[in-house]
């Protein structure tokens, strides 16, 4: 299974197909609201919005340019503070529309990519993301030492439903958090379509062949440090965008945006929605903002499950889940993927046990720190525990090893199917190519 | 003073950045996680020398470190090798992510009382009014005897032979036949090791929490690519450049408003730039090793000593 | 202009005390096919390295059409018109052979750094790379990832790669390396064909190969060219017997 996720998967829409799938995703935008009422769904909704364009943004570098950056944040985080204080000048009578903000960040990020970006850009591969690490911590620790622009401890704030405009005497005033919602949907619809298109371009197709051949490329007339400056640039504007729109969901910039944590966020998201695919990051987005705001509400150990969720797509399937999803697809467009059902719902089941018996020793060691506060009793997924005692331990880890093994097992079969499907599929193939003259 | 203190902390950074350019250079794997091989040693060290006593936990705990290390590449890193050195970093950077919860998890998330022990405890000498601590002399002391060790392993011995050939040239090496995994998972637990080594008699000179793999692993990068990556004189050059120049930084309350003001210049709050000119050198103490990152990439990308121009 | 689309003038590189190339002259006409021969070890890849921008000479100058290119980086070189294939294969892996030959035409195309015009709109540059890709016999594998390639369609890749840009000097580093008999003969007259008109430098250890496809012969040994003539009189040529040909040909002869 590994070998084949390591391939390349072509999707290549052809025009009819790319307008119902952009059509499908403007109509998503659209209505998603409708089905998230409550406020909370509605902020969740922002925030991955947001994540989506600075993911998407984060894979022009990663998954287009083969660019691994630690310092993503500086552009999203650079933007939002230059948002904010924009925000502030348009309340202090500054002609600009609010909706125009977010443009505002774009260029601010823009100009951190022409700047920072002609340093980075010196280096390629390892040496480059080092380099971004460090630059990303001379922009933190730089941040703390202004606190005129970036306002220390306390961050900046700012109002977004400052300034006037035709919008304000239709009612469109940005209070609303529904407003907001829109706002971001049409930046991401127009951004996302903006960045596709980057995808199809010569310097976008360029920098594809510099992630996978540099020195090829420099051999057919490219000079791969201005691809991978070019690519900065117009990653950094994306970037910038997004930190503008979150200047206005949450009108207010602190240090924290610039922290290499946030970074380090954005790598693992993206990467986890898939690289290799355009929609990948989107799928990123969406794990994010659930890990951030609802996984880390359940328990205080959810870094670690990203973590080895993480080390283990990274070792078994480093095309994320998207290429995971794509390799699914075409089991089912080759008539393969029933055989799977079966291999699939048996290492669900037993995979779901050996999750829960090693959340519940997680959760257990937790709890028992917190003991003298907060007792010694825990419940995980409804089963009542107590880190006091010892059929608790027990308990957790027999279940641990039984779910373990059942999963091994499943997961023997599953590759049997599987590499056999893919023997089928390489045969359709090949009878395929031998079709055409 | 100052130049002692800063030494100190220049040889305990070159610590870290030996066994982080060792790996790089033979494996070309950049440890991600390498900060947080330190901070293990220096958590194992504390356990360790709460059931016994310092000297155990010494010998002990970039041992255990080491078995881990090597482990660790037997296990995941070399199976994502045929992906890349983008998967390799990723790899170990998702493991820097596991290490500081699995920290937290059995430690806590708050520092550790892991001390200096009585022996070594106290001032050596005094020089200027200031008391020089003999742990400081103790950690230097240890650093350059890793220093020769590795000076020594990498001239006298076979191992270390085909090591520094892998510092070179890189390709000829694989070509010869040279790169067995046995030399590879070697490499990368003896780095690890170092990293340990580093974080036994750091984590209590210093402290001992969670957070101080973060606090290091910028800057063991800056010195790996200040120095030039793959060089480990380079790497000495840069930790000890990198020591010196924080330690002094953080003693001195130069900026320049005085300086301008000493060339008859006057800065007051309403001149254009004025948060840039009142700030004190020791405010910017804690960015300097990114600036020198910074200007070192400007006028000289390949590092110091460094040979490789990618 | 200059008659000399390629002229080596008293080239060398060392690295660190070694000499590797010790002073060659060369100077190949337009559209003179050339092939570079000699013994391993002679610099015959090193050569290349330094023609094409990969390594930067020691002393010397590289004249492309009279211009000095020696020192000048690889995008340079190939945007002055020569290309080079490579020994050990060096293409695009993740992209599909079509994608991996309008990469290499691009930018000789004029399209540059462009990113205000979709890929899909250029159709001369797509119809180009259609034609190409066909005469490399690629045109049924055309959506397939390079990676997934055989060895020799690999090859053939790595050549179309090469010329895609329309380049007037060829450099193809051991085109057939690797290769058996019968792909051989089919693969030199792929290369004969797609090189029509262009200047041609070919390092080759198949005898074979190099009478077969060059007007001239260049004979590398210890890193200085100790002969360049027509085939006949290079493989008369005393020096040359002795010091490589002999013991290729005689070898030749006894398998043959």
């Amino acid at each position: 299974m590994t070998d084949s996720a390591l391939r390349p998967l072509y999707f290549k829409p052809r025009n009819g197909v790319r307008i119902v799938v952009w059509s499908a995703f403007a109509a998503l935008l659209l209505l998603l609201p409708l089905v998230a009422r409550s406020s909370f769904a509605q902020t969740l909704l922002c925030a991955t919005g947001i994540a989506a364009i600075a993911c998407m943004s984060y894979n022009m570098l990663l998954g287009q340019a083969g660019m691994l950056s630690f310092g993503h944040a500086v552009y999203t985080g650079l933007a939002t503070f230059v948002a904010v204080h924009a925000m502030n000048r348009v309340g202090a009578g500054w002609w600009l529309p609010m909706w125009a903000i977010p443009l505002v960040g774009g260029l601010a990020g823009l100009a951190f990519g022409v700047v920072i970006g002609y340093v980075t850009t010196r280096k390629a591969g390892t040496p480059f993301a080092m380099i971004t690490l460090g630059v990303g911590e001379l922009v933190f620790a730089g941040a703390l030492m202004f606190p005129e622009f970036f306002g220390g401890e306390s961050g900046v704030s700012a109002n977004r439903t400052a300034g006037a405009g035709w919008l304000k005497d239709v009612g469109i005033t940005f209070g609303p958090q529904l407003q907001v919602y829109y706002l971001i949907a049409i930046y991401l619809f127009l951004c996302s379509a903006a960045m596709y298109a980057f995808t199809l371009t010569p310097v976008g197709r360029i920098a594809n062949a510099v992630r996978d051949n540099a020195e090829r490329a420099e051999f057919v007339g490219y000079d791969t440090r201005w691809v991978r400056y070019l690519v900065v640039m117009a990653s950094s504007f994306f970037a910038g965008i997004a930190g503008g729109l979150t200047a206005i969901n949450v009108e207010v910039a602190t240090a924290d945006l610039l922290y290499s944590v946030r970074s380090g966020q954005y790598l693992l998201f993206t990467f986890l929605g898939g690289v290799g695919f355009f929609f990948g990051p989107l799928i990123g987005s969406v794990l994010l903002v659930f890990a951030l705001v609802v996984l880390s509400e359940l328990t205080k150990a959810w870094q670690l499950y990203v973590g080895i969720v993480f080390l283990i797509m990274v070792v078994y399937a480093p095309g994320g889940f998207a290429a995971l999803l794509m390799l699914n697809l075409r089991r089912i467009k080759y008539g393969e993927w029933r055989k799977m059902r079966w291999p699939y719902a048996g290492m669900a089941f037993f995979g779901a046990i050996a999750l829960w018996g090693f959340a519940a020793i997680v959760e257990m060691l937790y709890q028992a720190q917190d003991a003298a506060v907060t007792g010694s009793a825990l419940s995980v997924a409804g089963i009542k525990l107590d880190s006091a005692t010892v059929s608790s331990w027990v308990l957790a880890m027999a279940v641990l090893m039984v779910g373990a093994f059942g999963f091994e097992v499943w997961r023997r079969r599953f590759k049997r199917v599987w590499d056999d499907g893919e023997e089928r599929i390489a045969e359709a193939i090949k009878k395929a190519e031998a079709a055409i003259v | 003073m100052s130049t002692l203190n800063g030494v100190s902390y220049g040889l305990l950074l070159f610590m870290l950045s030996a066994g982080l350019t060792l790996i790089f250079s033979m494996m070309g794997v950049l440890n991600f996680a390498h900060a947080s091989f330190y901070m293990l040693g220096a958590y194992f060290a504390y356990q360790v020398s709460s059931w016994t006593n310092f000297w155990v936990a010494f010998v002990v705990a970039p041992l255990l470190v080491a078995v881990l290390g090597g482990l660790f590449e037997r296990a995941v890193l070399r199976k994502t090798h045929r992906f890349g050195h983008v998967a390799e970093l990723l790899v170990t950077f998702g493991l820097s992510f596991v290490i500081l919860e699995l920290v937290q998890l059995v430690w806590g998330r708050t520092a550790v009382d892991y001390r200096v022990p009585a022996a070594l405890d106290g001032a050596l000498f005094q020089l200027y009014n200031a008391n020089f601590p003999t742990y400081r002399a103790f950690m230097m002391v240890v650093a350059i005897a890793m220093l020769l060790a590795l000076f020594l392993v990498l001239r006298k011995t076979r191992i270390g032979l085909v090591i520094q050939a892998a510092l070179t040239h890189p390709e000829t090496t694989e070509a010869l036949g040279h790169n067995v995994p046995r030399v590879f998972a070697l490499v990368f637990a003896g780095g690890c090791a170092l990293a340990a080594l580093a974080g036994v008699i750091g984590g209590n000179a210093f402290i001992t929490e969670p957070g101080m793999a973060q606090a290091v692993g910028a800057i063991i990068f800056v010195v790996v690519v200040v120095g030039g990556m793959g060089s480990l004189a380079g790497a000495l050059i840069a930790s000890l450049l990198i020591g010196l120049m924080q330690t002094f930084a953080i003693g001195l309350d130069w900026s320049f408003i005085g300086a301008l003001k000493s060339v008859g210049v006057e800065v007051t709050p309403e001149s254009f730039g004025y948060p840039l000119w009142k700030l004190k050198l020791s405010q910017v103490a804690p960015i300097l090793p990114y600036l020198l990152l910074v200007v070192m990439l400007i006028v000289r990308p390949k590092g110091i000593l460094g040979t490789r121009d990618d | 202009m200059s008659e000399f689309a390629l002229e080596l003038n008293n080239v060398t590189k060392r690295f660190g005390k070694t000499e590797i190339i010790r002073g060659v002259n060369l100077a190949v006409r337009k559209g003179e096919r050339v092939a570079v021969i000699g013994p391993n070890g002679a610099g015959k890849s090193t050569l290349f390295n330094l023609i094409s921008g990969r390594f930067e000479p020691s002393g010397g100058d590289i004249r492309l059409n009279g211009e000095n290119v020696a020192g000048m980086r690889p995008y340079q070189i190939n945007r002055r018109g020569l290309a080079r294939s490579f020994q050990i294969t060096n293409i695009f892996p993740r992209l599909s052979v079509f994608e991996n030959l309008r990469a290499a035409a691009l930018y000789a195309s004029g399209q540059k750094y462009s990113f205000w015009r979709p890929l899909s709109a250029l159709t001369e540059l797509n119809d180009r790379t259609e034609a190409l890709m066909a005469s490399i016999e690629l045109k049924r594998r055309r959506d397939v990832a390079a990676t997934l390639l055989t060895y020799s369609e690999q090859r053939a890749l790595e050549i179309g790669i090469t010329i895609a840009g329309g380049a007037e000097v060829i450099l193809l580093d051991e085109p057939t390396a690797g290769m058996s008999h019968s792909e051989t003969d089919r693969f030199v007259h792929l290369i004969r064909n797609v090189t029509v008109g262009k200047t041609l430098l070919t390092v080759e250890h198949d005898m074979s190969v190099v009478f077969g496809l060059a007007d001239r012969i260049a004979v590398l040994v210890y890193g200085e060219v100790i002969a360049f003539d027509a085939p006949e009189r290079v493989r008369a040529d005393a020096r040359v017997r002795e010091a490589y040909l002999g013991a290729v040909l005689e070898a030749q002869e006894a398998t043959a």
